[in-house]
């Protein structure tokens, strides 16, 4: 059973320690700083994406190649998402939304190949990216409307006996938002990986039956094919997701008051 | 009951809220679709509305997924 235990590939393994700081001397307290698969997953995922953007992008000619196609294609479909939720003010968040886009569709990418973890499958990760949107979102409202930025829990053109139910609503909504975003890609990615791991644990278990087994295991085995076909439509699919509500919320800061 | 049994069969139960989000997806893409087809030429402006809704109603769903994974392998 240990070798098909569908969750048994989210652990998360030391790959070297750098040792434990701010410990004191009987070795209580501190922080261990260790490398682990998570984290070379993500070294590997922006080494990918920075690789990939800065060899395409170095001809830049008029007339782009093929792989420059690549690069600017995936530019202006950021820039479009962009410019139609947020309008042409919030192209000043293109680089975080384009890199938020990126990472997250290489990591959601690189988790279907074998051995190999999603790290947007971590809810610690998936939190980060929620959390660091939400803080970007806050300040830039307070900071550009000030006392304003208040306005986005006061829908506008409601009777004032409504206001007293919908505010509330729309504070709770507003609160919500962080969770929603981060367990989203959270519960996709790792319900995915899961159901991909349990039938291929069916095709294990069955092909060591013998004949009639290995011939009853076809039917799990295309269920996988088939299945991780579906996880590729979904880890593009919640990339997209995630970026688009990033440019959602951006909007609420940059235009408060709906 | 044993402790083991009730978080196996809440587990089981937790996951039925799923079943509302999948109706939730399936009436946003049904009316997206027969939307599309009276007036294809607005459709593509749409899209983003639609992974919007679809999106925000998902969500839900997750939500009780992980009420079934936090039985099964937290509390």
């Amino acid at each position: 059973m240990a070798g098909t235990d569908p969750i048994k590939q989210f652990d998360i393994v030391e790959l070297f320690s750098f040792g434990t700081i701010g410990a004191d001397a009987q070795g209580v307290g501190g922080f261990d700083l260790v490398f682990t698969n998570s984290a070379l997953m993500m070294v590997v995922t922006v080494s990918l994406i920075s690789g990939w953007l800065i060899l395409t992008t170095r001809g830049r000619g008029l007339v782009p190649s093929r792989l420059q196609l690549v690069s600017e294609v995936s530019y202006e479909f950021i820039a479009n998402m962009i410019r139609t939720s947020t309008g042409s003010e919030g192209m000043k968040f293109f680089p975080f939304v384009f890199s938020l886009f990126v990472f997250i569709l290489i990591s959601n990418m690189l988790g279907l190949f074998p051995y190999f973890i999603s790290v947007s499958s971590q809810l610690i990760i998936t939190v980060s990216l929620a959390l660091l949107v939400m803080t970007i979102v806050i300040f830039y409202g307070v900071w550009k409307n000030g006392f304003k930025f208040l306005k986005i829990f006061v829908p506008s053109g409601i009777p004032l006996v409504v206001l007293i139910i919908v505010v509330p609503i729309e504070v709770l909504s507003f609160l919500s938002r962080p969770l929603s975003l981060s367990l989203r890609l959270f519960g996709n990615m790792l319900a995915g990986a899961i159901v991909v791991k349990v039938f291929a644990g069916f095709v294990v278990s069955l092909t060591a039956m013998g004949l009639v087994g290995i011939i009853g295991a076809i039917l799990p085995m295309a269920m996988t094919v088939a299945l991780t076909g579906l996880e590729v439509l979904v880890a593009a699919l919640q990339a997209f997701v995630f970026t688009i509500l990033t440019c959602v919320y951006l909007n609420d800061a940059i235009h408060p008051g709906h | 009951m044993e402790v083991e049994a009730a978080k196996m069969i809440g587990a089981g139960i937790a996951t039925i809220g799923m079943g509302g989000a999948g109706i939730g997806v399936g009436i946003i893409f049904g009316n997206y679709l027969s939307g599309a087809l009276r007036n294809p030429a607005a459709a593509a402006g749409q899209f983003t509305n639609l992974i919007f809704g679809f999106a925000v109603t998902e969500a839900l769903g997750i939500f009780s997924l992980l009420i079934a994974l936090l039985l099964l392998f937290v509390v």
